[in-house]
């Protein structure tokens, strides 16, 4: 049977496609002006305006001048072993935590759960907790970006519900062979739950990766702060220390070297972009089915 | 609860029994616990600055408790109502127009035939969300220059170019847009799987009645995404004034304070940069019992006119 297409519908599906287009344009034509402005000359960005379809007399001197800028090293190289070590953390816990959590017959358990998800709810606010760093000695100190951010307890709530998935029967025949704790996680518990945790894993990473704010606040050393917040200064702040330019170049290169400073923090994650996504999309799910 | 009738351990039988058998579980989530007590429950402590002229040389210990001299100072600065003002109608405005975004563009999405097509702007349109927060406002404020970006589109329509960042009549639309520029296609994925969980024999019933498009989507697809909507909804409004502070920290500056400035980032200024412990410690207080106010009243109003609810 064939199905009659009204006029009014074809109309429909004519504007849909492209109002959909438009917001497909308008989603990455942003970017693409970036990108293309990085490598165009200063000199014509700063006479012409609209928008950039090409590079503009292509040239690299905005990338070179960003790389010779320390602080943009520096600080990948904060934000690469901040990632590394806390992502090691982040995992452990969430996991140890996770585990605790769904077992069964445990006397403490709902206790410590509600004192865990009161802090969901409730906390100290930003003045407290910076001032806990500081007691701490974790200012001035890339600790004090790892071990502060060790458990996001959303995070834990989703691994704990696909722990809980797992059938105790599992579980408890282990036990019953003598297997201790570290050997059912290690060896039932994350093998069958390995697409939670990689999703968890994307998000703790993530979440390291754009974090900004408080690496702004407590480095004093401005080659400790990590690369989101040297980018702030650098966008933001307007500071280009490091990166003036003379003569001819000097027009209009502060508008490339933003340019390509945008484009060196964020082509990695738009290279590996297509590899995770479907990860993120299934995360957001498992964070829905929570409730 | 499970006990058996008449018959009921002693606690501290229970506690022993408990302990024996799980004391290596404990071990493990100690760590754990070390953790939610330094960083979540000390600054719980700590905020109890709030009523104390506290400063960092003295410490908590000596420092003297002026009871709620910090928030009499802030109810009665001419700060107070501004401030109130912008976080509600900025995140009011979020709300409004950021919170059907998704949802439309979804529906829109769900009607694509062509599987392609909605890969792509699928893919496309998730992208801005895997830009940090920094980049975006980096970009929006390169673009809100009078010879930006935006305002060679405004020039395009007609209009006149002016450095939109600096006057405080434009700075809501900049953020509610930049808001939805980044989070659309990320929020609609939520709905569309909803979406394509709709029993596909609810169609047909509805065609074989009679009911158009737009009738199915009243009847048929609406209600089916309906609990998705509820729940996203009282999260939405649980969280009405508990704006964050970085994307105002990041695009604001003294020029626009006056439509810019909220509670939080007024916060962070005379906290951090002023070091005004108590007195800020007072404030953030002062938001954080307005939101859970708003938390526990849309989830009480959500679970009395709908069956949905957070708890």
């Amino acid at each position: 049977m064939k199905i009659k297409v009204s006029r009014g519908e074809k109309i429909f599906q004519v504007f849909n496609y492209c109002f959909l287009s438009l917001v497909a344009l308008i989603c990455i034509y942003p970017i693409w002006h970036v990108a293309m402005g990085s490598v165009s000359s200063g000199t014509r960005l700063a006479t012409e305006t609209g928008v950039i379809l090409w590079p503009m007399d292509f040239t690299t001197i905005a990338y070179e001048k960003v790389f010779k800028n320390p602080l943009i090293l520096t600080g990948y190289k904060n934000t690469i072993f901040v990632i590394i070590v806390s992502l090691m953390l982040n995992m452990i816990l969430t996991i140890l935590a996770a585990y605790f959590f769904s077992r069964p017959k445990v006397m403490f358990k709902k206790p410590l759960m509600l004192m865990v998800l009161f802090t969901m709810y409730v906390d100290g606010g930003i003045i407290p907790f910076y001032l806990t760093l500081k007691d701490f000695h974790l200012t001035d100190n890339l600790w004090g970006l790892i071990i502060p951010f060790m458990i996001s307890t959303y995070n834990m709530i989703i691994l704990r519900t696909s722990f809980e998935a797992i059938p105790a029967s599992l579980t408890e025949a282990a036990r019953i062979d003598g297997a201790g704790h570290i050997t059912i996680l290690l060896k039932i518990i994350i093998p069958l739950s390995k697409a939670t945790l990689a999703v968890i894993a994307l998000y703790y990473g993530v979440s390291t990766w754009n974090s900004w704010f408080w690496g702004s606040t407590i480095m004093r050393d401005k080659a400790k702060l990590p690369l989101q917040s040297v980018l702030r200064e650098i966008l933001i702040s307007n500071d280009t220390t490091g990166m003036e330019a003379t003569g001819a170049d000097a027009i209009g290169i502060e508008i490339s070297i933003k340019y390509a400073t945008i484009m060196v923090a964020t082509v990695p994650i738009l290279l590996i972009y297509p590899f995770i996504q479907k990860y993120f999309t299934k995360g957001v799910m498992i964070g829905a089915v929570k409730e | 609860m499970h006990r058996k009738k008449g018959y009921q351990e002693s606690f501290s039988k229970r506690l022993k029994t408990d302990l024996r058998r799980n004391w290596s579980l404990y071990l493990l989530v100690l760590p754990v616990l070390l953790f939610y007590i330094a960083f979540k429950y000390k600054p719980m402590y700590g905020a109890l600055i709030a009523f104390m002229d506290y400063t960092p040389t003295k410490g908590m210990a000596n420092s003297e408790w002026v009871g709620l001299k910090h928030f009499s100072r802030f109810f009665s600065s001419p700060y107070f109502w501004r401030l109130l003002k912008n976080t509600f109608l900025l995140s009011f405005y979020n709300l409004l127009f950021g919170f059907p975004a998704p949802i439309i563009l979804a529906l829109l999405l769900n009607e694509v035939k062509n599987a392609k097509f909605k890969k792509f702007t699928q893919t496309v349109t998730y992208l801005p969300h895997f830009l940090s927060l920094v980049v975006i406002c980096g970009m929006v404020t390169d673009f809100s220059l009078i010879n930006g970006l935006f305002n060679s589109v405004i020039e395009f329509f007609g209009g006149t170019r002016t450095p939109l960042l600096q006057n405080p009549d434009y700075y809501r639309t900049i953020y509610v847009l930049s808001g939805i520029w980044k989070e659309v296609g990320w929020g609609s994925i939520i709905y569309l799987a909803a979406l394509s969980g709709i029993d596909t024999q609810l169609y047909e019933a509805a065609k074989i009645d009679g009911a158009g498009k737009w009738k199915q989507m009243i009847h048929v697809t609406l209600p089916g995404i309906t609990p998705q909507i509820v729940i996203l909804l009282i999260m939405k409004i649980g969280n009405l004034m508990s704006m964050g502070y970085e994307k105002t920290i990041l695009l604001y500056n003294p020029s626009i304070y006056e439509t810019a400035d909220i509670i939080s980032s007024y916060v962070y200024r005379s906290g951090l940069m002023n070091q005004e412990w108590g007195y800020s410690t007072a404030i953030g207080l002062f938001n954080s019992l307005v939101n859970c106010t708003l938390v526990v009243a849309a989830n009480y109003i959500s679970r009395k006119t709908t069956e949905n609810s957070l708890w």
